[in-house]
Order: structure tokens, then C-alpha cells, then sequence
């Protein structure tokens, strides 16, 4: 057990990263699970009037004919078009960068945003794709067979797992 | 039929051949998934990468419209590449066996065939000898199952009604030459709804159906009483060997569906039908247009159904399998089918 990652104080962090990037009136979406629940954090410290867009990306991964459907596929729900929208894309732990690949492939199936921005609680490094975050709430440096979970949607709480453990 | 042909070693549904033997766990992980890619067919680009790269057979020996186009619009949908094949009117009259015309496309590399047959229980031949990474779904084998059917009638009634256990349901119609019926009774049951019935002319009920779990009725009195949903079935003039109704006429005044036996229903029924409508013989047009039909829902909700069976079956190749490549694939299987034809 790694010492506990504070979320409230990631999310002060992410909050503050991401006012100036209101001008251009973004549109948020979050990953589901736990990027929707960031996502909706960020919202409301944020004042964004706008309803939240969520995606759930199990169509659109680059591992479904080794592991298979998801039986648990929620629906993504883009409130507005977002062609010619700024996008926050939102998630809870950037790792490999494939949900995020993922994720972009299913935006672009919506239209086509005039920008996306990247904002992740935890970044954990191991990116096996070229992708970066703007908005970072923390860095860690973890193992590979070290995990973080988030746990919520009421309270959000960061859990840092040994995989054998 | 050997159900467990539909399953590999660890228990995923590999072929969809037959609703029989699937557990209710497994049709409602169906409906569910399949619940998850209606939204897809309501956006801008209706379409998703999962089955981008494989191809697709639509082999049908039977015509048929709605179901092959459903077939179709599915699997493009899932980015695959789709044939359609009408066999009957191809290599079948020049004197190609089913298993030959098989295992040329095959040979073409198809990742899965989707079958339409006029004999029942053409489907699981196909399924017993294909390699092991190829998919069957039947889309109609003679008289005996039409499981994406089925499945798809399950997913209409669970939208517009909710829960099955508290649900009166009544089939009617040509029960005897229905595969629908057949795939309707094995899902119904295994769901469990509170009651099924099924309401025909003698004639027309297959001996002894009351095994599966039914009542049955002959008169619509009877069987339209307080139900919930009404399941219509096309009387299926092309497979009726000799006299099984007096007249049309006469069919249509005791056994068509018209909005005064509709009323002998709960007010709040759905009245469902597979396709295609004789009108005015088991269906008066007032109540295929009228405001308690989901005839065309169904064709739509048929669409995210048949996507999820593929996505379901296609997905998720077991490690020990995925590692054999194609090639080497199909020369372990050469010898194999050869011997099957001694």
C-alpha cells in the first residue's frame, strides 16, 4: 500500500489548470466510469451549465477479439453536437493512452470538434501511445503491477493496489 | 438437436443455432448488449469498428427480406464486410452439396456465416463442420428455430412491457410450420413469464405442444383473455401440404385479429408480428396500423439484436485458439473434413 492519493486537492489542481480553457465555452465529456465521475466534479467546481457528455468506449477497443464484449456497455451520450465544439475529454487514470485512442475514434464517429483537450486525475506514466495530457491533477510513478482504482460516485477516493496483493 | 454444439469448452456461445439450452442468463446478457447498440443506430455515423477486418456470409437457400437486410445492416454496422448469397438460385441447382458450397466460402476466409435453410436443422450440419473459428447463426432452419427472431421479440416485449414473470402472453397462429413459435415458446419459458398460450385451429397446433409449457387454446376467447402481449404468426401457406384451414375467409373471421378480438386483451397489449403481414387473413390492417402495434419497432430493435449476437459470438476468441493462425488453421482441418465425407 502506497500512500493515498489526495483527490480533493487533484481536483483543485485540474479546477485551476482548466479556467482559462472556459473562453473558448468547452463542451466536457467524461469516460465512463471514473472519468464521468471527474468529469461531473469538474463540472460543478467549475460552474459549467452544460450538461455532461459520457462516453463509454467498449465499441471502439483495440483488445475485443482477445477479450470480448463488455457485457456491462453503458450508453455514450453526447448531450449536443459537438462538431465545431472545443471538447475536455475527461478520465480518471491515464496509463497506456489506448482509452484514449479509443475515445477520440468514437468522438470523431459524432463529428468533428474543432479541438480536444486531455485532462486526467492521475497520470501514471507507462504510455504505450503518443498521447499527452494538458490538465494533470497528479503524477505518480507506478509499477506495472501496480494499479490505481477510483472509487465513488459520491465520495471520489484513490486506491493504489499490488496487483498480487 | 445437440445444443451444445452452440458453446465452446469454457461455456461462451460460440454458434447461435437454437434458443433451446441457452440458460436465461445468457438471453438476458443478449438484450442487454443488444440495448447498448440501439443507441448507435440513432447517431450521425451509424457505425462501430468491433467487426472491422472480418467477413460476413449471409447464405440464405430460402428468400427472405427483412431478416437478410436486418443481417446486413447489423454486420455493417459492426464495420464487417457482408456477402449475400441466395443460394437457391446459384450453385445448389447446378448440384453442389451444403457442405461443399461451405467450405468454398471458407476457403474464402468468412469469419461467419449467417444460414437461412429450408430444412430444419441445416444450421447445426453447417456448425459441426467448420473449423473451429468460425461462427454460425441460424437465421431459419425449416420448421424447427429462428433464434435472432426470437431474441429480438424478447427485447420488444421487455421495452414496451418490462419484467416477464408478470406477463400473460398468447401466440396465434400457424404454430405448426413456425420455427418463430418454436424460438418464442423456448424463450418465453425460459424467462419465465407468468403465463403462455398459444391459440390456433387444431390443425394448425403441432401434437402434443402442451409439453412445452403452454396452454392451448382454439378459440381467441379463450386465448386473447386479459394477456398482454398478442404474438401473431403469418400463416405460412407455402408449407401446408394439403387442407389445414376450410377457407381464408373463413380464418380470418375466427382466427384474425381484428381491434374487437384485440379488446378481449388488457387494455395496455402490444400486439407484435414476425413478418411478413397477411393482411386481412391473420391481421386486420386497423390493428397492424393501429396504436397498439409494435410491428415496426420490432424490425428496428431486430437491427441492435442481431449486432449483439454478433458482436457476442465473435468477440473474445479464447487465447488457445487466436494463437493458431488462419493457415495453419485449415490445414489441420483438410484431412478432417475429408475423412467426414467417406
Amino acid at each position: 500500500m502506497t500512500a493515498a492519493i489526495d483527490v480533493e486537492a487533484a481536483l483543485a489542481r485540474m479546477v485551476e489548470q482548466l479556467r482559462p480553457a472556459l473562453k473558448s465555452k468547452p463542451l466536457m465529456i467524461g469516460i465512463h466510469t471514473g472519468g464521468a465521475w471527474v468529469a461531473e466534479q469538474l463540472r460543478r467546481q467549475l460552474g459549467l451549465q452544460e450538461p455532461l457528455g459520457t462516453l463509454d468506449i467498449s465499441f471502439y477497443r483495440d483488445d475485443f477479439t482477445r477479450v470480448g464484449m463488455n457485457p456491462q456497455v453503458r450508453t455514450s451520450h453526447l448531450p449536443v453536437n459537438v462538431e465545431d465544439r472545443h471538447l475536455i475529454l475527461v478520465d480518471d487514470v491515464l496509463h497506456t493512452g489506448r482509452t484514449i485512442r479509443a475515445a477520440l475514434n468514437e468522438i470523431f464517429d459524432y463529428g468533428r470538434p474543432a479541438s480536444v483537450m486531455l485532462a486526467c486525475l492521475v497520470e501514471r506514466g507507462g504510455r504505450e501511445l503518443p498521447i499527452e495530457p494538458q490538465v494533470v491533477g497528479e503524477r505518480v510513478k507506478l509499477g506495472k503491477d501496480q494499479h490505481v482504482k477510483l472509487l465513488g460516485p459520491e465520495k471520489l477516493e484513490l486506491r493504489i493496489q499490488e496487483a498480487n496483493g | 438437436m445437440n445444443q451444445g454444439l452452440q458453446f465452446d469448452d469454457t461455456g461462451r456461445l460460440r454458434h447461435l443455432l437454437t434458443i433451446e439450452g441457452l440458460s436465461r442468463q445468457t438471453i438476458l446478457e443478449i438484450l442487454d448488449t443488444a440495448e447498448s447498440f440501439i443507441s448507435v443506430g440513432e447517431r450521425e455515423i451509424k457505425k462501430i469498428p468491433l467487426l472491422r477486418g472480418k467477413t460476413v456470409v449471409n447464405l440464405f437457400f430460402e428468400s427472405s427480406t427483412r431478416t437478410r437486410t436486418t443481417f446486413e445492416i447489423a454486420a455493417k454496422r459492426l464495420s464487417a464486410d457482408v456477402i449475400n448469397l441466395n443460394v437457391g438460385a446459384s450453385s445448389a441447382s447446378k448440384g453442389e452439396t451444403l457442405l461443399d458450397t461451405i467450405r468454398n466460402l471458407e476457403a474464402m476466409h468468412t469469419d461467419l456465416f449467417v444460414v437461412r435453410h429450408a430444412e430444419s436443422g441445416a444450421a447445426h450440419l453447417i456448425a459441426r463442420h467448420v473449423p473451429a473459428h468460425v461462427r454460425i447463426i441460424n437465421a431459419g432452419d425449416g420448421r424447427h428455430a429462428h433464434p435472432t427472431q426470437g431474441l429480438l421479440d424478447m427485447f420488444t416485449i421487455r421495452r414496451h412491457k418490462g419484467a416477464f414473470e408478470k406477463l400473460k402472453i398468447a401466440i396465434v397462429g400457424d404454430i405448426m410450420h413456425s420455427r418463430v413459435a418454436r424460438s418464442q415458446i423456448h424463450a418465453l419459458k425460459t424467462l419465465g413469464v407468468s403465463e403462455l398460450r398459444v391459440v390456433a385451429p387444431k390443425t394448425l397446433l403441432p401434437t402434443a405442444v402442451e409439453k412445452l409449457g403452454v396452454r392451448s387454446c382454439t378459440r381467441m376467447e379463450d386465448g386473447l383473455d386479459g394477456v398482454d402481449v398478442v404474438m401473431m404468426l403469418r400463416l405460412q401457406r407455402e408449407r401446408m401440404q394439403g387442407a389445414h384451414i376450410p377457407s381464408e375467409h373463413e380464418y380470418f373471421n375466427l382466427y384474425g385479429l381484428t381491434p374487437a378480438k384485440l379488446a378481449l386483451a388488457a387494455k395496455d397489449a402490444i400486439v407484435m408480428h414476425p413478418g411478413p403481414m397477411n393482411r386481412g387473413l391473420e391481421i386486420d390492417s386497423a390493428v397492424a396500423d393501429g396504436p397498439q402495434s409494435v410491428i415496426l419497432p420490432q424490425v428496428t430493435y431486430g437491427i441492435a439484436v442481431r449486432m449483439a449476437v454478433m458482436a457476442l459470438i465473435m468477440g473474445g476468441t479464447p487465447a488457445s485458439q487466436d494463437t493458431g493462425t488462419r493457415d495453419s488453421a485449415s490445414n489441420t482441418r483438410a484431412p478432417a473434413g475429408r475423412k467426414k465425407r467417406k
